[in-house]
């Protein structure tokens, strides 16, 4: 068990310093970089205390901390997809918005060019 | 070249949403022209690395370009919120490769303008007019044909036709909320759900002879899961309005 919390304590400190140096390349803006920080810190934080992974162990019926944890984990990650999820689904709207209105715009300027007669 | 003036209540736009299809667009709007003389062309070009925009300009056509590929839904839902921003009455889009046959568009038109209803298909087998599908999409066809007729409360022989018209009102409610991908079936559901009518006519369908469908017939699976999911989220969407009384009856398959 020492070893598996180890290794995610060590994952979980890769984990901030990737994220720290994606923001600062600006690979990530800073408020999608918050809930990165936020599980691996979380992850940090059981992974480093016995005595709070056990109690969660024991309200979620688990007799194995790890798996507990694991379990916290895969939670904390499906909710981080589902929303970037709803973000990806709304910057997907909101570009094909952007470019019909840019070729809706487009269209006019041609036309006034051209001197033709539209609306 | 034949300009987009807007436009009277009854003024039609013909919309050509087109990807690529450089081979076959200046016939399309060539044959559009021949059978509706006078009436303005758009064709949307969504973002093709040919030279569709430039034939299509050729034959007279005026031209929507995108600056990336939205795919179908996208692609025809900037025509529709160009046309009723210009104020047109009525649209009917005809697909860019040549499959639809233009000398069907004035029934449509007509259809569009005397039955009050707010869509008109141009249905490929209404009076067994002898167009095959293939195997796979037909079973598709007839699958959603299925699905569809509790829904809509009425009989659709051809959803996935893209031969399609709308009044104003329909474009009114499609320049906002379109499906993007595949959307000629949630475009049924939609328009359904807002009490709004649609009839299909029969219309011919030409062999294409340019280009390849792009729904093949290992993307079929994902095409009836895709549309299936967007057909009960519609349904689900729209179940939240109050009902009107005395829902309008529709006359299917009147031509």
């Amino acid at each position: 068990m020492d070893r598996l919390l180890n290794a995610l304590t060590v994952l979980s400190g890769l984990l901030v310093l990737f994220v720290l140096a994606s923001v600062r390349r600006a690979h990530i803006r800073v408020e999608y970089s918050v809930s990165w920080l936020l599980a691996a810190a979380a992850l940090l934080i059981l992974s480093r205390s016995r005595g709070l992974l056990e109690a969660a162990a024991h309200k979620l019926g688990l007799s194995d901390p790890p798996l507990a944890l694991l379990l916290i984990v895969g939670c904390v990650f499906l909710l981080m997809f589902y929303r970037y999820s709803v973000i990806l689904s709304k910057l997907r709207d909101d570009n094909i918005a952007l470019a019909q209105r840019l070729a809706i715009l487009e269209f006019h300027l041609q036309t006034l060019r051209d001197g033709q007669p539209h609306g | 070249m034949t300009t987009p003036t807007p436009a009277s209540s009854d003024s039609l736009l013909i919309i050509v949403p087109a990807y690529n299809e450089e081979a076959a667009v200046g016939g399309v709007v060539r044959a559009i022209q021949a059978a509706m003389p006078g009436t303005a062309v758009l064709v949307i070009d969504d973002c093709s690395t040919d030279a569709t925009q430039a034939v299509a300009r050729e034959a007279g056509a005026r031209v929507l370009p995108l600056p990336h590929h939205l795919g179908l839904g996208g692609c025809v839902q900037a025509g529709y919120k160009l046309a009723f921003e210009l104020g047109y009455g009525y649209v009917i889009r005809v697909d860019g490769d040549g499959q639809h046959d233009a000398r069907d568009i004035p029934r449509v038109f007509e259809a569009l303008r005397t039955s009050g209803c707010e869509m008109v298909i141009g249905s490929r087998f209404l009076n067994g007019n002898g167009s095959s599908p293939g195997a796979v999409r037909g079973l598709g066809i007839r699958f959603f044909r299925m699905v569809l007729r509790p829904i809509l409360g009425q009989r659709v022989h051809d959803p996935t036709s893209g031969f399609v018209g709308v009044n104003r009102n329909a474009l009114q409610v499609f320049s906002k909320s379109f499906p993007l991908e595949y959307p000629e079936i949630e475009a049924l559901v939609v328009l359904q759900r807002k009490r709004f009518r649609f009839l299909e006519i029969p219309c011919r369908m030409q062999p294409r002879t340019t280009g390849r469908s792009s729904i093949t017939a290992s993307r079929s699976i994902y095409y009836i899961v895709h549309v299936l999911l967007g057909v009960f989220v519609n349904v689900l969407k729209f179940d939240q309005r109050p009902r009107r009384p005395g829902r309008r009856s529709s006359k299917p398959g009147k031509s």
